[in-house]
């Protein structure tokens, strides 16, 4: 099939703005999901509120266009209550880590089958502006203008943390190496967080002097370097992408399905 | 026929498993937290989904995602934990999903009193979540209605595609009656009603039937759509396109409102002749029917209509039943919350008073007789 047998097409050209990454990774996570064959009547793509959370509308799965922060709340009842499914929860980077932070950490915890694409444009784009839990120390938002007093979140290390069994991080530059990236998180048993940083020229790269939309992927492929490389020894500052972790660990919904069997279960 | 000795609690499980509940997501709170431990307990043994979720939120966003996918879910918390799904609710409401939310309730505002009986969540349940809509609330004052409005609140919300909400008080949460369970069939459940547009046909899940019902798909099945708590379009694509838009909150409001005397559940004690007629709901009514049975015996004309559906306001029901009485006495444990909606429902508001608690403590029958005493007159 093609790209555009996996879209709404009449819902297009889509809202987002010109030189934002959303698209790249949207075509990112279509060619994943056609390469591994999918039929589209398996898939649910569940999403919150912001900028990435408008994908699910484009999209020509089962659609979930949920509320601000909560998307992993609902996806964890679609999963539970229909696991043959595949779950797909794009998010921003809003809203994963700050209003839906606590359901992040416990989804990824429960290792539920469903796989989390963070997209990380460090802001809140679609409110216009503000700084996020990913903006950072000294980095300016609209509600930032002297700089963020804010650290920021490493999306990484709080998902490893919280037991995430599948975690990778790509930006919106390295498009191939998104769509290997997703397709192994699809086809991973557990919950898996894929973060892919990404532009926002019109709010981010604006209040923060990082040019163009061409200027900022330059940006992403001069400050990342894969895992573990010789560059990230002599340039500690070297943010690694690549997939950090990839283990078995009991599933969520077939941890559910033996405890129903020790519980007795019968068909009613 | 099971005959059981129960809580409200249990028989709300009961009454939930009776009607096919296959999908409970919830968070532990006071007082409705045996809700989620008996389920717990039987829904694996049935092959249904039990999840503790990490909060109140997540349990009701949990509950919808799960009612998508075909299941009869439902969630049970007390004050606090019904505020923070007020959000999720107005999203239950906007995507037309059905799902029963049970709020056993205590005293409040915030934590207020865990573990005392209130019933100050009225308007909260009809308002709590922003924006113009209507919504489904039941209550009931015993353990065997506790049982049968729970079997209801799934009936309805399957037939109006919305969530319902079982207002629940401590005292019906926690007092132990006898609680006779019908066997399969002799109380009717219904069922989801699933589209029959074949596969490939153009789905439209959000158009209306002529009987104003609106059958559904699930995610997995073949007709693929969209669900946005957004205003939506008939295939369940955001709109701001104003027509749309109006049509969209006028269902929402209108199918339920248009039926409210079709959803109104009450029962009526001596109210034909009654001049002085009591209205109360919840465990409330217990001590009003206390009352009134006692008052009968010394000839007093004096009944009372126990509401059981709160929500939409039953108002010509209210009209009806006040019509030509001396008086009407609210009785309820809050500040008058349904009494203003009798108020305003009747010709004779100012014959309308309140005989309440908001102590935490349980309203008794010589409460309720000394405020008919104090209106009559008479003094205590």
């Amino acid at each position: 099939m093609a790209v555009k047998d996996y879209i709404r097409e009449r819902f297009f050209p889509q809202m987002w703005c010109p030189g934002c990454g959303n698209g790249i990774v949207m075509n990112s996570l279509i060619r994943a999901i056609e390469n591994l064959g999918y039929s589209k009547n398996d898939v649910v793509v569940v999403s919150g509120i912001g900028c990435t959370a408008r994908m699910s509308g484009y999209l020509d799965f089962h659609t979930l266009h949920t509320l601000h922060g909560r998307a992993l709340a609902f996806a964890t009842g679609v999963k539970l209550g229909r696991p043959r499914l595949k779950v797909i929860v794009p998010m921003g980077d809003g809203d994963a880590a700050a209003i839906g932070g606590n359901h992040f950490i416990h989804a990824a915890r429960r290792n539920i089958d469903v796989t989390a694409i963070v997209v990380n444009n460090r802001i809140y784009g679609m409110t216009g502006g503000q700084y996020s839990p990913l903006t950072g120390l000294g980095l300016k938002g609209t509600t930032a203008p002297y700089g963020s007093v804010d650290p920021a979140f490493d999306l990484v290390s709080l998902c490893m943390g919280a037991g995430a069994t599948f975690v990778a991080r790509t930006t919106a530059f390295h498009a191939p190496q998104m769509t290997d990236i997703i397709e192994k998180a699809l086809e991973h048993k557990g919950f898996s967080v894929v973060e892919v940083m990404t532009q926002c020229p019109t709010y981010f790269g604006r209040k923060n002097k990082q040019g163009g939309p061409v200027d900022m992927m330059k940006l992403l492929k001069e400050t990342t370097t894969p895992i573990g490389s010789k560059a990230k020894k002599e340039n500690p500052d070297l943010i690694e992408r690549g997939i950090f972790i990839q283990e078995e660990r009991p599933e969520y919904c077939e941890a559910y399905q033996e405890l129903t069997k020790k519980a007795g279960g019968r068909n009613v | 026929m099971a005959v059981k000795f129960v809580q409200g609690n249990e028989a709300c499980v009961e009454g939930a498993l009776y009607a096919g509940i296959n999908f409970f997501a919830g968070y532990p709170i006071t007082p409705s937290t045996e809700i989620a431990e008996l389920l717990s307990l039987e829904l694996p043994r049935r092959k249904g989904g039990f999840i503790q979720m990490e909060d109140e939120i997540a349990s009701m966003c949990a509950i919808v995602g799960a009612s998508l996918t075909g299941s009869k879910a439902m969630t049970a918390t007390s004050g606090p934990g019904f505020s923070l799904m007020q959000e999720s609710i107005g999203f239950a409401i906007m995507t037309e999903t059905p799902c029963v939310v049970v709020n056993v309730q205590r005293g409040g505002p915030s934590t207020g009193l865990p573990t005392c009986v209130a019933q100050g969540d009225v308007m909260q349940a009809r308002w709590g979540t922003h924006g113009n809509h209507s919504i489904i609330t039941l209550t009931a004052s015993n353990i065997q209605d506790v049982f049968g409005m729970t079997v209801e609140a799934f009936n309805l919300s399957e037939m109006y595609r919305t969530p319902v909400i079982l207002l629940f008080d401590e005292v019906v949460g926690h007092m132990r009656e006898r609680l006779d369970i019908p066997e399969k069939g002799e109380v009717e459940v219904i069922e989801r009603l699933w589209t029959s547009v074949p596969e490939g046909t153009d789905f439209h899940p959000y158009l209306v039937r002529d009987d104003g019902r609106l059958p559904m798909s699930y995610f997995g099945g073949v007709h693929r759509h969209n669900v946005t708590g957004l205003v939506h379009d008939m295939w369940g694509f955001p709109t701001t396109d104003p027509g749309m838009t109006h049509k969209l909150l006028r269902h929402l409001v209108d199918k339920l409102e248009d039926n409210a005397e079709l959803i109104a559940r009450y029962k009526e004690y001596y109210v034909e002749d009654a001049e002085v007629l009591i209205i109360s709901y919840g465990s409330s009514a217990r001590s009003a029917l206390h009352l009134v049975e006692e008052r009968r015996q010394r000839n007093e004309s004096i009944g009372l209509l126990e509401l059981q559906t709160l929500w939409p306001f039953p108002t010509e029901l209210i009209r009806n039943k006040c019509e030509g009485r001396e008086m009407v006495v609210v009785v309820e444990m809050n500040m008058g919350q349904l009494m203003q909606e009798v108020k305003k429902a009747v010709g004779r508001p100012e014959r309308v008073f309140l005989s309440n608690r908001i102590d935490g403590t349980f309203i008794s029958h010589k409460d309720i007789k000394n405020t008919i005493r104090l209106i009559q007159g008479k003094g205590v």
